[in-house]
């Protein structure tokens, strides 16, 4: 299936794995791309960052207040102190924090916008059209899609990331975890949660995925 | 533009596309096409602004038609006839032998030019074009925290950030986020022309009507450009750049405009 729910595109011969390779053949003629350092891109988004660095932020955040206050005020300090890099799509990172009667739900109506250093590259879900288009119309629509239903009461917060903030969504943490170490408090935060389209459960549903590994 | 990306409120899309188990890339070529864009980025043949135009550029109907890669396909070879690294006819040649399944007319042993492959930057600092001027003291900021505002109803031919469905609308000034490079010139070879950007929160029934349900805001990030000052109640006076509008709620009764409690 491709990225906006249209299976018809992407056969595995189809038309753009010729034109890609015809383009990247072009490029290297020119000088302009080298086909190593397109590996090395490639390497980085595919297996390098992803929603494992994300849960791990959110984890820290449940567990030492002070982290998450200088997380809240500012994120990409914070995320420095464990490691972790700023980089393209998330030089300016906001934390947004989900409380009892706060829901936040992050969207990109224009485009793609995505916070790539915590989280990788966004699921084809969110690059939709379906979500692009509902989820600042309808969030509470688009949340019961993805099995999450809120109590009238809870206020939803839409960001729609129309310029260069990127957000993370730091879930609230699921009862009965206080035994849980760290590690395994990160274990539980999936990416849809960090996006705001779901809730951390504990113990974890059976047939929830985690974070995509 | 008022183009066919700018999907907010829209219907008729379905239910949402959710794939379990889902890889981060689809086929190999997305992968190479992900990362030949990114090089280009950084290699600052074009900047993020371009390449989002870029692809807003492609006629609606191709555009519901292409796949997420696909339009960014779309968008680098655009680009690079446009930047002048590639001509146009060059690229139909290099497209029309791929269609026939023939090698590119390119040379395929790498090491071609190895030594005018300017080492790449670091996948990791690709760079969007100099967003880095936030704190720069020498724009002041028109707005304030509080404030209400009004995004400008603007239909610009030319690439903007302000989203259809937040025009005309009211809101409120949550976060003053510093000073950003502007899309609507940067996007277009008009230079960074650097603006405060906020976060501007609209109440739901705001943006989509009073039949909408309560306890929904969209916070949308707004250059000052799209922004002006909310003026007081209808016919009452209006001070041209007043910094602090007003306290009142918006005239339309139950719009629910939150109080800044928060």
């Amino acid at each position: 299936m491709s990225d906006d729910g249209h299976p018809e595109h992407n056969a595995p011969d189809s038309g753009p794995t010729l034109r890609v390779k015809a383009l990247e053949a072009l490029l290297v003629e020119k000088g302009l791309v080298d086909p190593a350092a397109l590996d090395a891109i490639v390497d980085q988004y595919e297996h390098r960052v992803g929603p494992r660095i994300g849960a791990r932020v959110v984890a820290r955040a449940w567990v030492d207040a002070a982290f998450r206050a200088r997380l809240l005020a500012n994120a990409n300090a914070a995320i420095a102190e464990l490691g972790i890099p700023s980089g393209p799509e998330g030089e300016h990172l906001m934390a947004l924090e989900n409380a009892p009667r706060l829901h936040n739900m992050v969207v990109c109506t224009l485009c793609s916008c995505y916070p790539w250093p915590v989280l990788g590259l966004p699921p084809a879900w969110y690059k939709s059209f379906a979500y692009r288009s509902r989820a600042v119309a309808d969030p509470r629509g688009v949340l019961r899609e993805f099995g999450v239903e809120l109590a009238p009461e809870v206020e939803i917060r839409v960001w729609d990331s129309s310029a260069e903030l990127r957000y993370l969504v730091i879930p609230m943490r699921p009862a009965g975890t206080g035994h849980l170490s760290e590690a395994e408090l990160a274990a539980l935060v999936t990416r849809d949660a960090m996006i705001g389209t779901a809730i951390v459960n504990y113990p974890p549903p059976a047939a929830a995925k985690s974070a995509a590994e | 533009m008022n183009g066919i990306h700018d999907m907010g409120g829209m219907h008729g899309f379905g239910p949402i596309p959710r794939e379990i188990d889902e890889p981060v890339f689809h086929a190999e070529w997305e992968r190479r096409m992900f990362a030949m864009a990114l090089a280009a980025l950084g290699r600052r043949i074009f900047n993020v602004d371009e390449f989002r135009r870029a692809i807003e550029r492609i006629p609606p109907a191709d555009y519901l038609r292409s796949s997420y890669y696909e339009r960014w396909m779309r968008a680098l070879v655009a680009l690079l006839a446009e930047k002048g690294v590639a001509s146009a006819a060059e690229l139909a040649v290099v497209f029309e032998r791929a269609d026939r399944g023939l090698e590119s007319g390119v040379a395929r042993a790498s090491g071609n030019s190895p030594e005018r492959a300017a080492a790449p930057e670091s996948p990791a600092t690709p760079g969007a074009g100099g967003h880095r001027l936030r704190d720069d003291p020498n724009f002041p900021a028109r707005f304030k925290v509080g404030d209400r505002v009004i995004a400008r109803n603007l239909n610009p031919e030319h690439h903007t950030r302000l989203p259809r469905y937040a025009r005309g609308r009211r809101g409120v000034i949550r976060h003053d986020w510093g000073v950003f490079v502007l899309p609507d010139t940067h996007a277009h070879g008009g230079g960074p022309n650097p603006r405060h950007c906020y976060s501007v929160e609209f109440d739901g029934r705001e943006l989509w009507g009073e039949d909408h349900p309560a306890s929904a805001a969209v916070l949308v990030d707004l250059w000052e450009p799209y922004l002006e000052p909310a003026a007081a109640e209808a016919g009452g006076s209006r001070t041209r750049g007043a910094r602090k509008v007003t306290r009142t709620r918006a005239p339309r009764a139950g719009a629910h405009a939150k109080e800044d409690q928060r």
